[in-house]
Order: C-alpha cells, then sequence, then structure tokens
C-alpha cells in the first residue's frame, strides 16, 4: 500500500499541491464576489438588483463542467489577455461558486430578525451602517455552516479540472493508469486525502460555531 | 417588492435624495454593464463570432439530429442515475434510522464515503480502474453509477433529515394505534417526509443534471462533447464559441425548468399548509443544497 504512495509520490505531491492551490485562490475570490454579488442583491438599486439575479440564475443553471470548457476552449478564440490554464481554472472556479456563496450570504442576511433592521432604522442608522455593523455580525453565525459545505464542494469541484489538463488529484487516477499501477490503492490514497483537506475545513467550522454561538 | 420582507426592511422609503442618488446609482451600474457587455460584444465581433458561417450549423439537419441525439444522451443519463439515486436514497435514509446497528453503521459509513469522495474521482475510478478488476462497465454505466452513488448519499440524508422532522408525536400515535414499524415508516413517515423535503430532493436533481456534464471527462456522447465537436467542424470556421453559447442555453433552459418546479411544489406544500419542515431540516436542507 504505502509503496505504491511512495513509488508515485511526484504525482501525489504535486497534484494535490495543485488542488490546494486552486481551492485557496478559487476560495478568496469567490468569496469577494460571492459577497459583492449578495450585497447588490440587497441593494436599494434596481440595476444592481437585477444584475445580481441575473448572475446567480445563469451559473447556478450551469454545469461547472461547461463553465471550464468555455474557458479552456472558447477563451482563447476572444484573443484576450493569454493566461495559463491554471489561471483559467482558478476564474471557472471562483466565478461558478461565487454564485453559491452568494445565495448563502444572502439567505443569512434573511435570518437576521427583521425587527433588528426596523431598529436600527429607527435610530437613524444609515443603509450601509445597518449592514455592516447590526446585520453581518449576526448573518455571520447562521452562516457558517452552509458556508463550509460551499467551500467543501469548491474542494471536490477543483477535481474537475483534471479533464482540462491541470495536473491535480483528479488527474492522479488517469496518470497512474497509464503508469499501469494498482488503481484501487490509488484510489485509496486519494480518498484518504480529501479526507485530510477536509479536516481543517471542518475543524474550522466547528470552531467558529462554538466562538459565535449565542442562545437565540 | 412585498413589504415586510428583509430587503425592504433593510432601507427606507427613499426619500427625494435618496431617489437621485439610487437614480445615479442606477445610471451608472446600467452604465457598467454596458460597458462590459460592449467590450465582450467587441471581442465577439472583432474575433468574428457573429459572422454567418460560425452559425450555420445550426441549419443542417443531420447536426441538428445530432445535437437531439446528445441532448437524449444527457437526458437518458440524468433519467436513469435520478431514479436509481432516488432508490438508493431511500433505502439508505431507512438503514441509517434503523433501530439494528448492523444496518445503521454500514448504511452511515457508506453514505459518508460517497459524500466525501468528489465525483471526478469515482467516475475515473470506474472508468480507469475498475476494468483492471474485471468490471467493465463501459462510459454510460460509469458515469451512471457514480451519479447515483454520489447524489444518492445526499439524497439518503435528505430523506432522514426529513423523516427526523415529523414530529415524534407521529410515530407514538401510529404505534399506539398498533402498527408495525414497517407501516409507521412507510405509511406515516416517508410520506411526510417527501413532501417536507420535495424542493431539497428536485434541487439535488439539478445538481445531477448538471453533473451529467462530467461525463465529457470520459468521452460519454452527451452535449460538451457534441459541442466540442461541432466546435471542431472546420468547415463552419471552427465555432466553438457559439456551440458553447448554444449548449449553455439548453442546460440552463433545462435546469430553470427542473428549478421552478421545486418553486412551484414548495408554494403547493406551503398552499396546503402540512409537514413544513421543522427549523432543523431547514437546517439540513441549507447545508445540503449545493
Amino acid at each position: 500500500m504505502i509503496q505504491l504512495l511512495l513509488d508515485n509520490r511526484d504525482l501525489f505531491i504535486t497534484g494535490f499541491l495543485h488542488t490546494i492551490l486552486l481551492f485557496v485562490l478559487a476560495g478568496l475570490g469567490a468569496l469577494v464576489l460571492g459577497t459583492l454579488l449578495a450585497a447588490m442583491r440587497v441593494s436599494p438599486v434596481p440595476a444592481l438588483r437585477l444584475l445580481g439575479t441575473g448572475y446567480v440564475t445563469i451559473f447556478r443553471n450551469t454545469p461547472l463542467t461547461l463553465v471550464f470548457f468555455f474557458f479552456a476552449f472558447a477563451y482563447p478564440r476572444l484573443e484576450l489577455v493569454d493566461v495559463s490554464f491554471f489561471t483559467r481554472a482558478v476564474l471557472a472556479l471562483a466565478m461558478y461558486t461565487a454564485a453559491f456563496i452568494c445565495e448563502v450570504v444572502r439567505s443569512g442576511i434573511n435570518t437576521v430578525d427583521v425587527g433588528q433592521f426596523e431598529a436600527s432604522r429607527a435610530l437613524g442608522f444609515t443603509f450601509n451602517q445597518t449592514l455592516t455593523t447590526i446585520v453581518v455580525p449576526q448573518a455571520i453565525r447562521s452562516v457558517v455552516p452552509p458556508m463550509t459545505s460551499v467551500l467543501n464542494s469548491l474542494l471536490k469541484n477543483t477535481t474537475i479540472a483534471a479533464g482540462f489538463s491541470v495536473l491535480e488529484a483528479g488527474q492522479i487516477t488517469p496518470a497512474l493508469s497509464e503508469r499501469g499501477a494498482p488503481l484501487l490503492i490509488g484510489m485509496f490514497w486519494i480518498a484518504v486525502g480529501f479526507g485530510i483537506l477536509v479536516v481543517p475545513l471542518t475543524a474550522t467550522q466547528r470552531a467558529l460555531e462554538k466562538r459565535w454561538s449565542v442562545a437565540r | 417588492m412585498e413589504r415586510g420582507s428583509v430587503s425592504s426592511a433593510l432601507y427606507d422609503l427613499p426619500g427625494p435624495r435618496a431617489r437621485a442618488r439610487n437614480k445615479a446609482f442606477s445610471v451608472l451600474a446600467i452604465l457598467c454593464i454596458l460597458v462590459l457587455a460592449g467590450f465582450v460584444g467587441y471581442r465577439f465581433w472583432v474575433t468574428g463570432q457573429f459572422e454567418s458561417p460560425k452559425w450555420e450549423w445550426l441549419l443542417y439537419k443531420d447536426l441538428q439530429l445530432q445535437l437531439f441525439a446528445a441532448l437524449g444522451a444527457t437526458l437518458g443519463a440524468f433519467v436513469v442515475a435520478a431514479l436509481l439515486a432516488l432508490a438508493f436514497g431511500l433505502l439508505f435514509a431507512v438503514a441509517r434510522l434503523s433501530e439494528h446497528w448492523w444496518w445503521r453503521t454500514p448504511a452511515f459509513a457508506i453514505v459518508e464515503f460517497f459524500r466525501a469522495i468528489p465525483l471526478v474521482v469515482m467516475i475515473f475510478f470506474l472508468f480507469y480502474a475498475a476494468p483492471q478488476a474485471g468490471i467493465n462497465l463501459g462510459v454510460f454505466w460509469s458515469l451512471v453509477v457514480s451519479l447515483t452513488l454520489y447524489n444518492g448519499s445526499v439524497l439518503a440524508e435528505v430523506f432522514r433529515a426529513g423523516m427526523q422532522s415529523v414530529p415524534r408525536g407521529q410515530r407514538e400515535a401510529a404505534y399506539a394505534l398498533g402498527l408495525r414499524k414497517n407501516q409507521v415508516m412507510r405509511a406515516v413517515l416517508l410520506p411526510q417526509a417527501i413532501q417536507a423535503m420535495l424542493p431539497t430532493i428536485v434541487s439535488q436533481l439539478v445538481v445531477l443534471l448538471k453533473d451529467t456534464a462530467l461525463g465529457f471527462l470520459i468521452t460519454y456522447q452527451e452535449l460538451l462533447n457534441e459541442a466540442r465537436y461541432l466546435g471542431s467542424l472546420t468547415e463552419f470556421g471552427r465555432p466553438i464559441i457559439p456551440t458553447a453559447l448554444v449548449i449553455g442555453a439548453v442546460y440552463i433552459t433545462l435546469c430553470t425548468a427542473l428549478s421552478s418546479s421545486a418553486g412551484y411544489l414548495e408554494r403547493r406544500s406551503r398552499r396546503t399548509g402540512r409537514a413544513l419542515p421543522t427549523p432543523d431540516a431547514r437546517l439540513v436542507t441549507a447545508e445540503l443544497a449545493t
């Protein structure tokens, strides 16, 4: 069992390093873009609301594979800035995940009691003040579990990049198959790898939940 | 916007100054959108994406038939996998709620395992590795079995959450009436669980429909593979962007149709006023619906 891991350590190390890199970069991008979209979707400006809703509808109903497909095959035809496939994979993942993060943040805002908004408005807070000092600190608590599960899916979704020639963890199986290694054992190690990667995510979730837990 | 909704509670009815400011923001936002759309359109135009040869493939009967065959392949994989996943989910949900540990423990382990493994890894495993062990599933079944195992495991959790959300009194009343375990599950818990969880079940089916596109990676002849083939035809100037747009529109239509049925079902179950999920079940729903 261990022998396979040692013999193919180059594959496993580069594979999982790229997976982690894809996850971190795409996750950061998606968090920023998703929060922005959520802010747009609750804003008083109809044009912004429409734009946010349109974005979420389009990306939630498109397979991630198609988004990758577009960035892999169609993007170069537009003759824009030439970027590496890795960058395009990050873009595809970030744009897709942002739609889900937007929905999580928005439903988090929805869990805050309407009375809170009304009270803060009665005290003369502006829209921005209400959002940043009253709503977001409360919304963040209920957002933690679904946010973790979105990030968890993102972590698993990075493997789709394997189909488009980024060497990451999803690519290990076909690569091992080419080398003629026993794939059952390879599969076991990939599962272990993802198991290890998920641990910090769930640990962060637990820690945050504990820290922010309030009796309601 | 309806009164009392959270978004309307976020800000007051705008006065004259706020209205002017909102108008200014609107104009600015529309300008930004126009500039962005204009830029994309300009790139499309410069690279000749709007020229008629790139769209002519839509007019050929053979290619139209191929496109429909690809659509059929996507829908075929979806229907088979959806039915199997629902059955798998029901079975494992019941097993996870069993009173016997020898049902509960393996069911728990299996569901957690398949939920944790990335779908792509599973598909690659069945497609590349299983033949080594003498199991040759072929393209279609590699895809369908993987989709079934993953989505079935998620659905098992959904069903379980639904059954646990049924108030305890229901079960106790059923036992008091002398129903057997089997009957309580079938006649009392499951129907209510399914009704409470319908929106979540449908949105998981949307996920399944989208995931059939992963068949592209193992050359299952579905919509994306068709798009790639059509996009490589030199006689139409390799129209990969038009084909990607058309296939994207097809997927968006299919998924929106499915998800709007979820919205319809949700409104319906709200109208009958029965078996709404408890907050606990809602939490699970929010966690799983990605």
